[in-house]
């Protein structure tokens, strides 16, 4: 069968189960697809050909049962979850050569559904940035326009899904890093309510605010995926004990009397007019299909970068002491003393963006700054949290950009942390407050994707798939494609 | 609070790295920069504000504490930089001046 790789998750279910196309024809399509595009996108840090093809060769033996739908779908994964199989590197020198003992909880649930990991991608060095840039391998290219960034920091993951070299990947959202890189890849990505989805096996950045979730090129096939890796583990204790719905259950298209809020924070200046017209089209559309839209106000926005900064780089700083050249991970060669062997590594295998975080949050914890930074922004972020609890008290939904801007070209904003930073503005608040956030493609510029954003309250992903399934059914975006998936 | 290449310094050797003399500059820059982007949070009215620092739907967590034999000693020295006879292997850690020390 022909270009599989246009092909969504849903569709290739279909055909798998109706034994159209077998797993093996399936999986050895990908890699040819990925060996195909790869010198453009960039979006693969390690492949994992062998293993898949083996599993694909054991679904066909076995067949295909009703507990494992997903049996056969290929997925690539962030690769700052570990894995057994294949080395985990954070986009890290550091980590070049790491390979864990254990898989992660998630790929444990991806292979109990069947999924197929065929590869780790790209990614900004332990998550910390908004390019991909800040990998210490490779930058990776938008599937859009390949003189642009795909955002990050799960760029790898949004550029291998929009160019059609897997239909779906696992990635991780701190700050962002899920919804950012689906915006500007023009797919959607999710990033669930803190605790749906275990994190045992995801190299902490920010363990406050850390959250695996996935990104697809369909409403749909985002459901099915996050139905496959969400629920409840032992392993990690801030995993909620709640009983996880089917996120497929309510895409009917129907949102009629759905309460909507607009924060008009989300509409201010320093968002680009295109982003602008592009959610107020949006807002119409959602009027058109019944849901009651109305402004907002979520007055501490504008203070969630400046503690995000603070709250995130604090725990990173505290979360990568364990990288010191002793048991695992990159050792100077040089290191003379043991003091070498922790400094020297440390400053040979992290990148400046890293040495950058875990300075501002060694300084904001320290002695004479804790009061000022780290408290202050810890507070600043209950202010945060209960604006929202305030507007969803009344709305089931709230909807505005997922970033300022569409994607900038490489270089643009890399070396002013700032200006990278504050890009950040919108995305950060939902991490703050643990809801769910996602992004689902709602216009163009200059050729470039838009992302509308959508928070929902928490665990109530079922609402937002509602309602983002019901935008995706009512507008064409999701139909235009990149030029490198056969777009125009 | 201002922040200084001084401070930078003691800021990196708390962190463990060491920066180079050309990086001092870069850094302190920086850090300027995101010291003064995030003095805007001085401005937010916190009096009587509770701190969060989780947003974990259960707070306290308690399982049996059942051991579990993991048998991965081999495994985890693969990934040692370097070992020796099953042990990790690393510089002196104190220099008393004698050979091996």
């Amino acid at each position: 069968m022909s270009e599989l790789y246009k092909k969504n998750v849903d569709e290739l279910q279909s055909l798998l189960t109706k034994k159209e196309i077998s797993a093996v024809e399936l999986i050895t399509d990908t890699f040819d697809r990925i060996e195909s595009t790869e010198k453009e996108i960039d979006a693969f840090l390690t492949l994992n050909k062998e293993n898949a093809l083996k599993k694909a060769e054991e679904i066909d033996e076995k067949g295909i049962t009703s507990e494992k739908l997903l049996a056969g779908i290929p997925i690539s994964v962030k690769d700052n979850i570990v894995t057994k199989d294949m080395r985990t590197t954070a986009g890290s020198k550091m980590l070049e050569n790491f390979v864990s003992v254990y898989d992660a909880a998630v790929i444990e649930k991806m292979s109990e559904a069947g999924l197929i990991n065929v590869g780790k991608v790209n990614l900004d060095e332990f998550a910390m940035g908004g390019t991909t840039e800040n990998s210490y391998f490779k930058p990776t290219k938008n599937a859009w326009d390949q003189t642009k960034v795909p955002g990050g920091s799960s760029g790898g993951s949004a550029a291998s899904v929009a160019s059609g070299q897997v239909p779906a990947s696992i990635g991780s959202d701190t700050g962002g890093s899920i919804r950012q890189p689906a915006a500007f890849n023009g797919i959607v990505g999710m990033k669930p309510t803190y605790g749906r989805v275990s994190r045992y096996g995801l190299i902490a950045f920010a363990s406050s605010l850390d959250q695996i979730g996935p990104l697809t090129r369909t409403v749909k096939d985002n459901a099915l995926i996050l139905n496959a890796i969400s629920g409840h583990d032992p392993k990690d204790s801030t995993s909620a004990k709640l009983a996880v719905p089917d996120f497929t259950a309510n895409l009917t298209g129907d949102i009629k009397g759905m309460k909507i809020a607009v924060p008009e924070e989300y509409l201010k200046d320093g968002v680009a007019p295109d982003v602008c017209q592009a959610v107020q089209e949006a807002i119409k559309t959602f009027e058109s299909l019944g849901a009651i839209v109305e402004q907002v106000s979520l007055p501490h926005t504008k203070y969630g970068v400046a503690a995000y900064y603070i709250i995130s780089s604090a725990e990173a700083s505290s979360n990568l002491q364990r990288f010191d050249g002793i048991r695992y991970g990159y050792r100077s060669p040089e290191a003379k003393s043991l003091e070498d062997v922790y400094v020297m590594s440390r400053s040979e295998g992290f990148g400046p963006e890293v040495k950058r975080r875990i300075m501002l949050g060694t300084f904001s914890l320290s002695e004479g700054s804790y009061d000022a930074h780290f408290k202050k922004a810890s507070q600043a972020r209950t202010l945060i949290r209960q604006d929202f609890d305030h507007v969803f008290s009344e709305y089931d939904l709230i909807i505005g950009p997922t970033t300022p801007t569409v994607a900038y070209g490489f270089g643009e904003i890399v070396d002013d942390p700032v200006a990278m930073y504050m890009a950040d503005v919108l995305t950060v608040p939902s991490n703050f407050a643990g809801l769910p956030g996602m992004s689902v493609p709602c216009g163009f510029s200059e050729g470039l994707p838009i992302g509308l954003q959508l928070l929902g309250k928490h665990f109530d992903e079922d609402t937002m798939y509602r309602a983002a399934y019901a935008f995706e059914q009512a507008t064409d975006f999701h139909k235009k494609q990149p030029a490198i998936l056969g777009g125009k | 609070m201002p922040i200084n290449a001084e401070e930078v310094k003691k800021v990196a050797n708390l962190s463990k790295l060491a920066i180079t003399e050309e990086e001092i500059g870069m850094f302190t820059r920086q850090m300027v920069d995101i010291i003064q982007m995030v003095e805007l949070l001085d401005e937010v009215d916190t009096e009587g504000v509770p701190v969060t620092f989780t947003v974990a739907h259960d707070h306290t967590v308690l399982r049996e504490d059942i051991a579990v034999q993991a048998n991965l000693t081999e495994e985890l020295l693969k990934q040692v930089p370097e070992t020796e006879d099953g042990y990790i292997k690393v510089p002196a850690i104190m220099d008393n001046g004698e050979a091996g020390a």
